[in-house]
């Protein structure tokens, strides 16, 4: 069963980390170059997924931190810290390749920009519950505190998007993005897929190792022997006092 | 070892109706927000050093940005929300440490008081605690940088729903972080993020009440506010139990 | 209310921190005005098993009822019921002995007299926050707050810790005093033992002995002596193939 599930999480990481290559060799050899921004445009094969990926891992450790709360069972603490750890490192990618991408488009390192700003607070939100919870010694209150702060957090990620584009558009359009066209899709697709794979292979692995983790630190050692009968004959005395 | 033995069923007590439990919890409410803001009277040192740190940092920010006027008065509305929600935090700290020093909490769990009735009375004492700070650093906010309110009556509903935006995940932080080693540098790393969004619509819709608002933007702001405090104090409300019974 | 259901009933209670069973296999049963006294070495499980007894502590196994009920699922209802003295006095530092009384009293939705009760303790004069209150006044005051709940079932760990003559005499009486069950968890054998009916002998987690409160005494000494002769508590004693 461990074995197994480390095994797929080898796999699909293996295979993800294939479909990558085979996305970026199709998307920075094949596809044609991008109209308004040229080569610079080909991050958005790599940027986009991440993107993706980056929501959707925590989706599902906001998802994990319910079942957490819920069943109070180390599986799915341990999946949700494995998630919520895949989707921050998605977003500290996401937040160096936007960097990348807006220095040569838009002439800066940083902008206002809704997603890289949202991307920014979430970095920070979901990086502290992980801090959260390496300061915290006890199984369940551990835990507690992981489901409950990856709630909290990820309730916030529509509100601050919406906040953020909001206060943006007030004194500069939001930047749009071109349609995108077929040809640029097929490899586009593929490193979505790829990045997916590669995302939930990690979990799969992180996950069996918190939780391996987590039963060896709550190992139920043997309960003590009952005790033997205390015999009070050899009392000597009345007690003292 | 024997098998445990079940006692025979106990008639219940007569189940209490939705106005009584109701009352239960309001009550609850009032009694915790009556105990937190009496401990803070008792203690009003502290809440005036507290106010003194909140004045101290505006001075600073207008050192920080130096003579020029113009810009101060276009941040005063930042400087005045992050004047409070640098205070904020000591006080959500102080809140909660008056309950964890003396096992107070336990205490206040063996009562008869649900645990968000809990909950929603601390955070309501610490609104009405930050809207004190607030009603402090306001007037020297406004002397530091020459602005001047416009519209009061949005100046007093920014000030009241931005409170209320910072206490209700603040109260909720305060508790998960209550007993953890680092909790005086966690509780801001945990809430300053959170509550980007509320930041950003008391900011705007103060500078708005100051500067005047001819594009009608105020009540957009207001309803992020707004709906940023439903949804925080409904949220935490609902998890407090977990947190305080963990 | 039927009056013989056991206040508190415990089968086969287990505490785990971490990997060390602080409570094992304990099985006790209180019954409703019984005084029970817990005594023990320190570190013998004897305040985790009362935490658990206060619903303060989640169980890791066996079964637990209180007044009848389940203490997870009418917690409410259970914690109504019981009261807790410990070591944190579970008061505000900031406030006086009168608004620790009156916030108490709001808090349970009770009306309460507070003048009466604060000359009972002799603390009519005190308007300072307990922050400056001596040990035996803090005590006094829970114990008078204990009084006016008056629990079906009140828990005092340690409650003549600190207190000097005087003050255990003023304790020992108001424990006489109170109405309902009591558990005492105490290192004053023959002090606690004179107000019990029975008592509990806990080691290393698990409970060594239970008789009368009378013999308390004995078997704390008896206890002792078998440490000495075996190297060191049941652990030793298991390892020597149990005790002789």
């Amino acid at each position: 069963m461990t074995s197994r599930s480390y095994v797929a999480g080898a796999a699909l990481s293996a295979i993800g980390f294939a479909l990558l290559v085979v996305a970026h060799y199709l998307g920075l050899f094949v596809a044609p170059r991008e109209a308004m921004m040229g080569d610079v445009g080909r991050i958005l094969y790599v940027h986009v997924p991440t993107a993706w990926g980056a929501l959707l891992f925590y989706l599902g450790a906001f998802v994990a931190a319910i079942g957490s709360l819920w069943s109070g069972r180390r599986g799915w603490d341990a999946a949700t810290t494995a998630m919520v750890e895949v989707g921050t490192v998605m977003t500290f990618l996401l937040l160096v390749q936007g960097s990348l991408w807006a220095r040569p488009t838009w002439g800066t390192y940083w902008t206002w920009d809704p997603r890289l700003t949202t991307s920014a607070v979430l970095a920070a939100a979901f990086g502290v519950v992980l801090l959260l919870r390496r300061l915290i010694d006890q199984p369940a209150r551990r835990a507690t505190a992981t489901a409950v702060a990856t709630i909290v957090a990820f309730v916030d990620v529509p509100i601050v998007y919406f906040s953020v584009k909001w206060w943006n558009s007030l004194h500069q359009p939001v930047s749009s993005r071109q349609t995108i066209d077929s040809p640029m899709m097929q490899p586009l697709l593929i490193a979505a897929v790829a990045v997916l794979l590669l995302g939930i292979g990690l979990s799969v692995l992180r996950w069996r190792v918190e939780l391996a983790r987590l039963l060896a630190e709550e190992a139920a050692p043997d309960l003590p022997d009952a005790p033997a009968p205390l015999d009070l004959s050899g009392a000597s005395g009345a007690p003292r006092g | 070892m024997s098998e445990v033995e079940v006692p025979a069923p106990l008639p219940r007590p007569a189940q209490p109706g939705l106005g009584s439990v109701l009352v239960g919890v309001f009550g609850g409410v009032l009694a915790v927000i009556r105990k937190d803001l009496l401990v803070e009277w008792r203690a009003r040192a502290q809440v005036v050093a507290l106010l003194g740190f909140a004045v101290v940092v505006l001075l600073l920010f207008s050192f920080a940005v130096g003579p020029d006027s113009m810009a101060l008065a276009r941040h005063a509305g930042g400087y005045l929300w992050l004047a409070l929600l640098l205070s904020s935090t000591l006080l959500l700290a102080r809140s909660m440490q008056n309950e964890v020093e003396s096992g107070a909490l336990e205490g206040l769990l063996l009562v008869p008081v649900p645990a968000a009735s809990i909950f929603y009375g601390k955070a309501l004492a610490n609104t009405v605690l930050l809207v004190l700070v607030a009603l402090v650093a306001l007037p020297v906010d406004l002397a530091i940088t020459g602005a001047a309110i416009v519209s009061p009556g949005v100046a007093v509903a920014v000030v009241v729903l931005g409170a209320a935006g910072v206490a209700a995940p603040g109260t909720f932080y305060a508790a998960l972080t209550a007993r953890v080693a680092g909790r005086q540098l966690l509780l801001p790393l945990l809430l300053f993020p959170l509550i980007v969004p509320a930041l950003l619509g008391a900011v705007k819709a103060t500078t708005l009440a100051m500067t005047g608002d001819p594009m009608g933007q105020v009540p957009s702001w207001l309803t992020l506010l707004l709906a940023f405090d439903l949804i925080y104090w409904s949220l935490c409300g609902l998890l407090f139990e977990k947190v305080v019974e963990a | 209310m039927s009056s013989s259901t056991p206040v508190v009933q415990a089968r086969d209670l287990c505490r785990r921190f971490g990997r060390r069973w602080a409570v094992a296999r304990v099985d006790l049963d209180v019954q409703p005005g019984e005084r029970l006294l817990i005594i023990g070495a320190n570190g013998s499980g004897k305040s985790t098993l009362l935490n658990m007894l206060a619903t303060l502590l989640p169980i890791t196994r066996g079964s637990l009822r209180l007044f009848g009920r389940d203490p997870v699922q009418d917690r409410a209802e259970v914690r109504r019921r019981l009261a807790i003295v410990r070591h944190a006095h579970g008061m505000y530092e900031d406030l006086s002995a009168r608004d620790n009384l009156s916030v108490r009293a709001s808090l349970l939705g009770r009306r309460i007299d507070i003048p009466r009760l604060l000359e009972q303790v002799r603390l009519e004069d005190r308007g300072d926050p307990i922050r400056a209150y001596s040990a035996g006044m803090r005590k006094r005051l829970q114990l008078a707050m204990l009084q006016f709940e008056a629990p079906d079932l009140a828990m005092l760990d340690e409650p003549f810790s600190a207190l000097d003559p005087a003050g255990c005499a003023d304790v020992e009486g108001m424990i006489r005093a109170l109405p309902g069950a009591v558990i005492i968890v105490s290192h004053q054998v023959e002090r606690a033992g004179k107000l019990c009916d029975r008592a509990i002998l806990m080691e290393q987690g698990l409970m060594r002995w239970s008789g009368p409160a009378s013999q308390a005494w004995e078997a704390w000494r008896a206890v002792q002596r078998d440490d000495v002769r075996t190297g060191g508590g049941p652990a030793g004693a298991t390892a020597a193939g149990g005790a002789p």
